[in-house]
């Protein structure tokens, strides 16, 4: 039941998943220039700057060599999460619909937010609670896909977290905080689950994410 | 060598005098020839050889029990247990921020992070000290604006936590703002390294970035020169590469922890000349450049361009030949260019070649060693040096309509819309982030192992750090101002319950050739050496940025303090906010409020007083550690410093940050606005329960002023009731908001 | 009138963006791909066009290290 971790240029949020992973499972980082996932059960794309967002965020990691593997993995079924950067990363990867604009606030901006968790029997969620409360800390966070899909992502049950009603500072449409894929083994969400898993750094609420992740990865394997 | 020898009109433009020209001449045996004067401009200029303060400098006290490295190396630093030292200090960029703000603060933030990895310490915080001219001058709010946006592209993209800071208004800096920024690292103290160059055939490396035209004759024309309106003499602005940094991070510390490295250099002022110089001086050991192998951004860059260009992202170090392959087998690693530029000699001097061609030659000790050093000339001004500030607060303004207008000031105001545009947690060590605590605390292991079940779970060790500097006192009294700023530093930290290691200082000073700035500087070190020495929080290193100021008059004089300390259990670390309703409430210390040069004289448009009252500072080092202790048994549920806007302003700042009220009792005293509002070292606001309160006793002054209650905060003042609502401070606490539309 | 402003890091500034990209293009098989530079595209209808230069001095690029280059398009293009 291991977790990996990608590893790009300019991660900064990878030993903090890390951490996170392993305090419900094991984990280990998997470097940028591999194509071998080492038989993980679980990938973290985690967050920070990789390839230092030059171009547009995600752009240019989506295309490293390790993606190629996460894009099959993801393909046949693994679990794959996205964070922040990750998720992004997920999206330009189209491994994820939409994609991530610049906040409507027009700067970084770094908030501890109230979420909603809109669907609470995924892979992703199924051991969280009603609403969390994690933060977020982006300058590209603003959450955007044409309204069909938007419509289509509702009825089909893809949005797994939302903003709570005034915490949506990027000016996500339809204030969507994260989403799954339609097969249900890949998400992203901009706010930070890896930073709230300590009390005395904050809130534990993070945990469940990845404690969701451990559930699936055992049954998976039961 | 060149054919054409520059003349001594050439010395006068670097900026060397007639005197320091002929005596570079006289070192050199012949007249110094384009690259060797334009280094010899750059290592004699203020910023490199500390002409004017160095004498002041080494009266600093500079050793203590935990001090593991000192001044002089590229980051200080203090041992933090566990085999663990903690490096850190502070740097300015002021007037590369005041040319173009985003970028000068953000290679800022570069260059500070670089000088904690060169000594082998992972970055694990960021601080910044902020100066601009008044809130509402349009200039003030475009720097101010660029600088926050810089610091933050820079510390959120590498992944530094940017934990503090301060910023003030005030007039002085209207043409000179400043951008002070500290950092913090970790090392395990096996994996410290020096700079000192050793081992004659030993290989220097270069790797990182390119070098281009950035930042040419910047040390010595930016960085030391007074800034003209209207100024034309605009050098190539430097641009920071984040990425490239972290990258250049994560591969330093690598080459460290395979021991590969003899010594390493961070490239900051006056780029791969000062370096080199300072690397082979440390040493006592001669180097050997060859420029054209300087991997190169543009072409045709003339020799000396290279030797000073001050591009960014750029680290030297020296590595035994065996090691050579493996070292830039690493560098390719993590993609950063490595490239063999020289070697170490036996020689004593700094020879650069360009290829074959010997295009500079000099004795590394007249380099680094030999600028002349000048004593200042410090007289006390004999008229006032500052205007009045224009008054903002109404005539007859009442106790309570002057809290709200104290609260909403910009140097009171919440600095929420400030620190959101950071990152402060990253890396998962920020026990309290910025507004929880008077002192960022972050925890030294961010992995501790789990606890077992039932067991107490073990204490976790933290850091605490302050960076403090009211300039407006200090320009009142640079002595005890200076001091002032140090014990808020401490006052700080004990408020978490940590005890200081250590200090860090920028002196942020005008001309030091004229009598006054010199005596507010020499007043200033004196204040900063005493106060340094009764906490027993020696400097472990810093910076001086002189020449701060523009047509209209000097800056204030800002000594900023940067002071970590230590906690041992993190569990512990103490918040500002109250936290229980039905807490008692208390101010402790010897704390006597005086309205000279506080917040409120300024918004009343009053001038700078004469001096600033006496201090005692033993008596303020006992209530710190009263209330370090307690806050360290637990006994406390808040504790907050007492600073500007005096003690009506901390009481405000408690309710807020805890979302509670409070009901206190003052006697109102001679003057009730300075009861309420008057400022001083020395007093804390504490909150516990009354057992808890009690405790702190017998150590120190102790007056119960009241209680922690619901919603809005009330002070009975001898018969006059006066009440605010916790919405009603709230909106004026966000005023600040309006400079980030 | 119709104007697009092309704004541009000048020649010696550090172009991080350019250079990120520049290193990924051989990566992904784009070979011969040199000098990579990445600007800004600002366009806007103004009514007095002697006025753009001011605004790219002022607001639309940063003359300390961008270059920027006017141009007036036709209405009917």
């Amino acid at each position: 039941m291991r977790f990996g971790v990608l590893q790009f240029p300019g991660s900064c949020d990878e030993i903090d998943a890390l951490h996170a992973a392993r305090r419900v499972g094991d984990a280990e980082l998997l470097w940028h220039g591999t194509q071998d996932l080492k038989g993980v059960a679980a990938v973290v794309v985690p967050g920070g700057f990789s390839y230092g967002d030059y171009l547009r965020a995600g752009a240019i990691a989506r295309f490293a060599p390790v993606m190629e593997a996460v894009i099959s993995f993801a393909r046949e079924g693994g679990l794959v999460l996205g964070i922040c950067n990750g998720f992004q990363v997920l999206c330009e990867a189209h491994l994820l619909p939409g994609a991530l604009l610049p906040n409507a606030n027009r700067r970084f901006t770094s908030r501890q937010v109230q979420l909603e968790v809109v669907q609470g029997d995924t892979d992703f969620t199924r051991a969280c609670p009603a609403s969390l409360s994690i933060p977020a800390k982006h300058s590209w966070g603003r959450y955007y896909a044409d309204e069909a899909t938007l419509d289509e992502l509702e009825a089909s049950g893809q949005v797994l977290l939302r903003y709570a009603p005034t915490e949506n500072f990027n000016g996500s449409l339809r204030d969507i905080a994260g989403v799954r894929n339609a097969a249900g083994n890949v998400f992203g969400l901009m706010p930070h689950p890896e930073h709230a898993v300590d009390p005395l750094t904050g809130s534990t609420d993070g945990l469940c994410i990845f404690e969701s992740m451990r559930l699936a990865m055992e049954g998976a394997h039961a | 060598m060149p054919d054409v020898l520059p003349t001594v009109e050439d010395a006068l433009a670097l900026g060397l005098t007639q005197a320091e020209y002929e005596l570079v001449c006289e070192k050199q045996g012949r007249a110094p020839n384009q690259v060797e004067l334009a280094m010899y401009s750059l290592l004699w200029s203020e910023h490199c050889a500390y002409k004017h303060s160095k004498k002041l400098l080494r009266t600093l006290p500079t050793e203590g029990r935990y001090v593991v490295m000192g001044p002089g190396e590229n980051a200080g630093a203090v041992d933090v247990g566990d085999g663990l030292v903690c490096a850190f200090k502070v740097e300015s960029h002021n007037h590369p921020s005041a040319v173009e703000p985003f970028q000068g603060a953000a290679t800022g933030v570069g260059g500070i992070l670089r000088d904690i990895f060169a000594i082998g310490a992972r970055p694990i915080a960021v601080l910044d000290s902020l100066r601009f001219g008044e809130a509402d001058s349009e200039r003030s709010r475009y720097l101010l604006d660029g600088a926050v946006a810089g610091i933050g592209h820079y510390g959120n993209s590498i992944g530094v936590p940017t934990v503090g800071g301060e910023v003030y208004f005030e007039g002085p800096y209207e043409q000179n703002c400043l951008v002070n920024a500290m950092a913090l690292g970790l090392a395990p103290r096996e994996r410290l390294v020096r700079s000192a160059a050793a081992g004659p055939g030993n290989v220097l490396v270069l790797f990182g970035a390119s070098t281009g035209r950035d930042g040419i004759g910047g040390a010595s024309v930016l960085a030391s020169a007074e800034l003209d309106e209207g100024d034309e003499k605009r050098p190539t602005v430097q641009v920071g590469d984040p990425f490239e940094e972290k990258k250049l991070l994560e591969c330093s510390l690598q080459l460290l922890d395979h021991g590969l490295l003899v010594a390493l250099q961070d490239l900051g002022a006056a780029g791969l000349t000062s370096s080199a110089a300072e690397m082979a001086s440390k040493g006592e050991v001669g180097i050997d450049i060859d420029i054209a192998r300087v991997p190169l951004r543009e072409p045709d860059l003339e020799p000396f361009e290279v030797m000073v260009s001050e591009s960014q992202e750029r680290m030297l170090c020296v590595v035994a030949p065996e090691w050579v392959d493996a070292v830039l087998a690493l560098c390719e690693k993590w993609e950063v260019n490595g490239t063999a530029i020289g070697s170490v000699t036996d020689s004593g001097r700094l020879r650069v070649f360009a290829g074959d061609e010997l295009v500079g030659d000099m004795p590394v000790r007249a380099l680094v060693d030999d600028c002349p050093l000048y004593d200042l000339a410090p007289a006390a001004p004999e008229a006032p040096v500052y205007p009045a500030p224009t008054r903002v607060l109404a005539e007859g303004a009442s106790l309570r309509e002057t809290l709200p207008a104290l609260l909403a000031s910009a140097n009171l105001a919440s600095r929420r819309p400030l620190f959101e545009q950071y990152d402060s947690i990253v890396q998962s060590r920020t026990v309290r982030r910025p507004e929880q605590a008077d002192a960022a605390v972050l925890q030294i292991d961010p992995s501790p192992a789990a606890d077992s079940p039932g067991e107490a779970p073990a204490a976790r060790p933290a850091l605490a750090v302050s960076i403090d500097c009211n300039g407006r006192r200090v320009a009142a009294d640079p002595y005890r101002g200076t001091i002032e700023a140090v014990l808020e530093c401490a006052a700080n930290l004990a408020c978490v319950g940590a005890e200081p290691l250590g200090t860090t200082n920028n002196l942020n000073f005008a001309n030091p050739e004229k009598p006054h700035v010199a005596w507010q500087l020499s007043e200033a070190v004196r204040g900063l050496g005493e106060a340094c020495r009764a906490l027993e929080a020696p400097i472990v290193g810093g910076n001086v940025s002189l020449y701060n100021e523009g047509a209209s008059g000097p800056i204030y004089p800002t000594p900023v303090i940067g002071m970590v300390g230590r906690l041992p259990d993190a569990a512990r670390a103490g918040r500002l906010g109250f936290a229980a309703e039905g807490d008692t409430i208390a101010l402790v210390g010897p704390f006597a409020p005086s309205l000279a040069a506080s917040e409120l004289a300024k918004l009343r448009g009053e001038a700078l007083p004469e001096r600033l009252g006496d201090i005692d500072i033993d008596a303020v080092r006992c209530a710190q550690f009263a209330v370090r202790g307690a806050m360290r048994a637990g006994a406390l549920s808040s504790a907050h410093d007492i600073a500007e806007g005096g003690l009506a302003v901390a009481l405000a700042e408690c309710c807020l940050a805890g979302g509670l009220g409070a009901q206190v009792r003052l006697d109102a005293g001679d003057d009730p606005f300075a009861t309420l509002f008057g400022e001083g070292p020395g007093g804390f606001l504490i909150s516990g329960t009354a057992n808890g309160v009690s405790s702190l006793g017998r150590r120190t002054f102790v007056r119960i002023i009241g209680s922690v209650v619901k919603d809005s905060l009330s002070i009975a003042l001898d018969g006059e009731d006066l009440l605010w609502s916790l919405s009603e401070l709230s909106t004026a606490h966000q005023a600040l908001a309006a400079l980030f539309p | 009138m119709r104007a697009r402003v092309l704004i541009r890091p000048k020649a010696g500034i550090l172009d991080p963006q350019g250079e990120a990209v520049a290193r990924a293009l051989p990566a992904l098989g784009f070979t011969g791909a040199r000098n990579v530079h990445i600007g800004r595209l600002v366009e806007l209808d103004v009514e007095d066009p002697a006025q753009l230069d001011s605004m790219c001095e002022k607001l639309l690029a940063n003359p300390l290290i961008e270059d920027y280059e006017v141009q007036l398009l036709d209405p009917g293009a």
